[in-house]
């Protein structure tokens, strides 16, 4: 092992563009051997960017990088590898339809000739399975297996390769509160073999949870860095979003009125084929706003798709308002009056290469107020864009410009306008400020406040506890396709939902 | 050591959708060079010929317009059908359906007024394209087959469709050859101008220009076909009945394909014979793109093929260069009008390694 | 009906069918190598055409029918190469880039035909490959003569069969082909060159379709014709379709075309009284009756029609 002292990374005056965005302005970041080093932001401050850099999969505009005393150029992920720094992104780099021994040894080739030695490859695999205790069949196909495996076989992809520098980009946004503290455990018995960890992350609980050392970075430069033993929560969360105080959300009291959105027996099929919602029964009132919590892959996708009109399910019924819901058209939910935020907005939500007029009539295009005999009425179009680009104070250029030259937040912004311009009865939100920066959370938060208040009923399925807690009235966790609990919001801890996101029944 | 990686760019002004088509032709025209000198052609010479063969005399210049008309229709078809993602690769098969059934009636319509006869070829080849093309749509739509292949099977079995005819019901009496009887008067379309081929049909071609331009621009269906076009997904979930639209899609795509099947037939060959496209299906997709899909760029870019197609002939008489020259520089012109395509969007950066 | 099932006719009907069935298997083989690399190759039709041209001319000039084959897959890989510049290298849509590559390589080989033969009268010939009786096999009743009674090209496609399987399931290079094509970033962060993979892909499989149209005009024909290639390049991307990617299944496919190619062509030398065209086109509307049928559990490469370039990030 390295000097202690000495930095095994040294990345120093790192600076990076990207058009006319700059992610990384300026900054110099260490790493030290055997220690959790945690690199703390919010979405958008720089920390994927940086560590990509390190990672050679971008390559910065100016600065140096050394590793292990030694200066590096590195001009592909290969070079960095070879280094012994190995990063697991958000998104698995996994090939889901390959074994888990073929998305280990890709590009690792051991053995001589053309042939893949794949005995030997096992051998050596099952190997490092019993030293880190991470347990993997080896001949399971990856797709079967669930989001925390995956994460083993990243890692196990990584030591495979003898890497000693492991970064991990936000390795705890898509885990079970259970798959969490395993988590850490491997990474904490990873550090005593010797390995240096980065773990990116927004989440300060867990950051002080795991790190040694944090390292807080807003706006594409670092701001603090601080011993983890000498910071809390409060000074950390101030650092990262450059004031004091983190989100104060007021929730006038309300009383809930009349079911507006009553799910019946729903059963649905997810794209394997397999069962993915289990005879769901759910209501959402008036006034009302229903969390959803559970970690991803137990139904949430299939449920928001289906009440969204893009799935159909296999049985089951839902009510809105008391009538009932037409499945499987998107044009039928429309007109009964529901709100769709959808988790993916650039994919699902957005027309991203059209304008932004383009995308908020998208839904109101074909009724007659903007058009007659099929000829589209320019002008109402406008007026009705501009007035919702000022209400809904949507940055952009003009009703003209492209959607995609938008940021993320007013993308949302964008989405919200045209999904709540009809004054819908109830809202269904999937994960809606996922990957949003603080300013453009809040802003989405009062709006569903606001939608609270006006007499919709709001059905928000979030993988974000905070945000679970913060906004709902009632909770109820989904698990494997049904519910698995549900709680008042005052009432519900954070125990009893985590134990219900794991399947355990108390 | 020196790489080179491609990088977005910023957004370039409105001018440069025009720049950028011509200086594709210019480019196109200087790599034409290559193949000429191969073939042993004096180079300027070539080049002069090319030109005057295509607009040097009254009568060339109207041959270019003449030979323009199937290929803008083509080329909006083409153009059309790629605004909403349908890949109609068959606008050949299709001009092939306009073609076959112009000829069933215009050898038959001999006991209905004369007048009418012609408005129903013109209609009934635009149908017999549009129901051609709903069919790789129907088929993509309902069962998820892929429209690039399909379409382009489909245009084989046209032609042995056609085959089948020109042997059996349609061949001319008495004839040993694969053609059908010649239609009658009142199937062909007026010619325009004394002394030339210029016809009705090319009127109708540009009128087409504007219909295209007016339905993209001012309908409500030509947003949907926009918005399929650029994610299905999301023009889905807002509501559109995606289906429809991309059926109606290959309607009108596969309907003006089949209008230039009529405009052969019933303006240029007055019969059917098997080789009654040299290829303008397949033309029309070089047209369309070298038009950035626009029906005003299809207006310029069929004139230029057309150009080039009318030219080489007279080319290929003084300089010995195989027509062929025309085929290869559509291919050259596609490729480099994608490769400007591309540099709208994304510039190249050197960076050192 | 008697004579439909007289053992001539069977045999012969076997033999014509390994024989039609060789370009496409080539042609599929070809195009399920760039497929499996995340490159859909449209350009094959065209590639073929080529390689039809190039093979016959080269033949011609030299007398030597090997030279032929040669310059075929010289000429199909360097198309190929062109494809990977546009579609891979440059990253533009595999859609237009290969139409563009089928339509100029189209005119090409028309344009070199005409100016080295200009245009006579009597097409040109060739001494085309000779059909090998191998020994033994041969001789089994029935069904020996047909199958074991073949032009070497034929043989050759047969043994590259399973070695296009053994490549992509049982190599190092082919796990990482699977992984290019499935996720060229994954491929990318373990250090496979991503550009490069698909770059070889499409000149290894530009030269199988080379090769397989170079079989029509030196061994099915001895002439070249403008149409010789007929739409073959189309059926075997289909044949890619239906046979979900794997060079076994696609083959199967291949067979399939080959032997209703095969029929038509054994029913037209017998003079039955229906049209030649009606069964000219069974085969293309088999072959579209066969993609209803297989693309609801398509296993199609997940990176199939995308472009990769590591740096685009917006902010």
């Amino acid at each position: 092992m390295a000097n202690p002292k000495q930095p095994v990374v040294r990345m120093s005056s790192i600076t990076k563009h990207f058009l006319d965005v700059t992610a990384n302005k300026n900054i110099t970041f260490n790493l030290y051997p055997g220690e959790i080093c945690a690199l703390l932001g919010e979405n958008g401050a720089g920390k994927t960017t940086l560590m990509n850099i390190l990672f050679g999969y971008y390559t910065c505009d100016e600065g140096e990088i050394f590793i292990k005393e030694e200066k590096v150029n590195l001009s592909a992920p290969k070079d960095a590898i070879s280094r012994g720094v190995g990063m697991i992104h958000q998104h698995f780099a996994l090939v889901p339809s390959q074994t888990v021994l073929e998305n280990i040894i890709i590009g690792a080739d051991s053995g001589k000739g053309i042939f893949l030695d794949l005995k030997s490859a096992r051998q050596e695999l099952l190997q490092l399975q019993e030293r880190f205790g991470l347990q993997i069949d080896p001949d399971a196909r990856v797709w079967t297996l669930s989001v925390g495996e995956q994460q083993k076989v990243e890692i196990l992809k990584a030591l495979y390769r003898e890497v000693d520098i492991l970064i991990m980009d936000e390795p705890t946004a898509v885990l079970a509160p259970a798959e969490i503290s395993d988590l850490f455990s491997t990474l904490r018995s990873l550090v005593k073999e010797g390995q240096s960890v980065v773990f990116i992350s927004h989440k300060l609980n867990e950051v002080m949870d795991i790190s040694d050392r944090i390292v807080v970075l807003r706006a594409g430069q670092v701001v603090a860095e601080k011993k983890t033993a000498d910071t809390n929560t409060r000074e950390l969360a101030s650092f990262m979003v450059g004031r004091d105080l983190l989100e104060i959300i007021e929730k006038k009291t309300l009383n809930a009125g009349q079911p507006v959105l009553e799910i019946e027996k729903l059963d649905a099929l997810n794209d394997k084929k397999l069962l993915a919602l289990k005879s769901l029964n759910l209501v959402v009132r008036q006034n009302e706003i229903l969390g959803l919590a559970g970690i991803s892959g137990n139904g949430q996708k299939e449920l928001s798709e289906v009440l969204f009109g893009i799935r159909e399910p296999i049985g089951g019924l839902i009510k809105i308002d008391g009538g009932r819901l037409k499945f499987g058209n998107p044009a039928a939910i429309i007109k009964s009056k529901i709100g769709r935020i959808p988790e993916d907005r650039i994919d699902t939500g957005l027309l991203m290469d059209l304008t932004v007029e383009e995308n908020l009539i998208l839904e109101n295009h074909s009724s007659s107020e903007f058009h007659r005999y099929g000829l589209m009425k320019s002008r109402k179009i406008h007026q009705f864009s501009e007035d919702l680009i000022s209400a809904y104070d949507i940055m952009t250029a003009g009703r003209d410009a492209v959607t995609k030259s938008l940021s993320g937040g007013n993308l949302q912004k964008v989405m919200l306008a045209r999904e709540l311009a009809g004054r819908p009865k109830a809202i269904v939100a999937s994960q809606p400020t996922r990957g949003l920066d603080v300013g453009a959370m809040e802003y989405i938060h009062q709006r569903i406040l606001q939608e609270r208040e006006r007499g919709a009923g709001i059905l928000l399925i979030s993988e974000d506890l905070d945000e679970i807690f913060a906004l709902s009235d009632r909770i109820a966790v989904l698990f494997e396709g049904a519910i698995m609990g549900e709680a008042h919001g005052e009432e519900a801890s954070r125990e009893q939902i985590g134990l219900w996101m794991s399947g355990v029944k108390k | 050591m020196i790489g080179f990686r491609i990088v977005k760019r910023e957004p370039l002004p409105g001018w440069a959708k025009v720049v950028i088509p011509i200086a594709a032709i210019i480019v196109t025209l200087i790599l034409s060079a290559i193949p000429i000198l191969i073939a042993g052609g004096h180079l300027w010479k070539s080049y002069y010929y090319l030109f005057y063969g295509a607009l040097g005399t009254r009568f060339n210049l109207l041959e270019t317009f003449v030979k323009a008309s199937p290929l803008l229709l083509t080329g909006l078809a083409v153009a059309f059908a790629f605004r909403a993602k349908f890949w109609n690769i068959g606008a050949e098969g299709q001009l092939l359906a306009g073609a076959l059934t112009a000829t069933a009636l215009g050898v038959s319509l001999g006991g209905v007024p004369q007048p009418l006869v012609l408005p129903i070829v013109i209609i009934a080849g635009f149908v017999a394209g549009g129901i051609w093309a709903s069919i790789p749509a129907l088929l993509k739509t309902k069962l998820k087959v892929d429209d690039v292949v399909s379409t382009l099977l489909l245009n084989y079995v046209m032609i042995h469709i056609m085959g089948a005819l020109l042997f059996g019901p349609l061949q001319q009496p008495g004839s040993s050859w694969p053609r059908s009887s010649a239609i009658i008067k009142a199937a062909s379309y007026p010619i325009l101008l004394v002394r030339s081929r210029f016809h009705m049909g090319i009127l109708l071609s540009f009128l087409a220009v504007f219909v295209i331009w007016f339905i993209n621009k001012k309908t409500t269906f030509g947003y949907q076909s926009k918005a399929v076009g650029v994610n299905v997904r999301a023009a889905h979930f807002g509501g559109i009945n995606t289906t429809a639209v991309i059926l109606w899609t290959a309607l009108i795509s596969g309907g003006l394909a089949g209008l230039a099947g009529v405009g052969e037939l019933c303006a240029i060959q007055y019969r059917l014979i098997m080789d009654i496209s040299p290829g303008y299906g397949y033309s029309g997709i070089v047209i369309a793109m070298l038009g950035n899909l626009h029906p005003v760029g299809v207006l310029f870019s069929s004139l230029f093929f057309s150009v080039i197609i009318v030219g080489a002939q007279t080319m290929s008489r003084m300089t010995g260069v195989p027509t062929y020259i025309a085929e290869v520089i559509q291919g050259m012109a596609l490729m480099v009008m994608l490769i400007f395509l591309l540099f709208t969007e994304y510039r190249i950066r050197v960076v050192r390694k | 009906m008697g004579e439909m099932l007289d053992i001539a006719f069977i045999s012969g009907l076997i033999g014509a069918t390994m024989r039609m069935a060789t370009p496409i298997i080539f042609a599929t083989l070809g195009e399920i190598l760039a497929e499996r690399s995340g490159v859909l190759n449209l350009g094959i039709e065209g590639i073929m055409l080529m390689g039809a041209m190039t093979g016959f001319l080269i033949t011609f000039t030299s007398g030597s029918i090997w030279f032929g084959v040669l310059a075929a897959a010289f000429v199909g890989s360097l198309l190929g190469l062109l494809m990977a510049l546009l579609a891979v290298n440059l990253g533009l849509s595999q859609h237009v880039s290969g139409l563009g590559i089928t339509l100029f390589a189209t005119g090409l080989a028309m344009f070199i035909y005409r100016l080295h033969f200009g245009s006579p009268t009597v097409p040109p010939i060739i001494q085309p490959f000779k059909q090998i009786a191998l020994p033994v096999l041969s001789k089994i009743p029935l069904i020996g003569p047909g199958l074991f009674t073949q032009y070497s090209l034929t043989y050759i496609a047969w043994m590259l069969i399973p070695v296009m399987s053994i490549l992509l399931y049982k190599t190092k290079i082919g796990l990482k082909i699977r992984t290019v094509g499935e996720n060229p970033v994954v491929a990318d962060t373990v250090g496979v060159n991503v550009t490069l993979t698909r770059t070889l892909c499409l000149v290894a499989g530009g030269a199988l379709m080379g090769v397989g149209g170079s079989f029509l005009t030196l061994a099915h024909q001895n002439m070249f014709l403008i149409d010789v290639i007929g739409g073959r390049g189309w059926v075997a991307i289909a044949m890619v379709i239906f046979g979900n990617w794997d060079p076994l299944k696609g083959t199967f496919g291949a067979l399939i075309f080959g032997f209703l190619d095969g029929l038509q062509l054994r029913l037209q030398g017998m003079g039955i009284a229906i049209s030649f065209h009606v069964f000219l086109m069974i085969p293309y509307l088999l072959t579209i009756v066969a993609l209803i049928g297989v693309s609801r559990k398509a296993a199609v490469p997940a990176s199939l029609l995308k472009p990769y370039r590591r740096e685009e990030k917006g902010g």
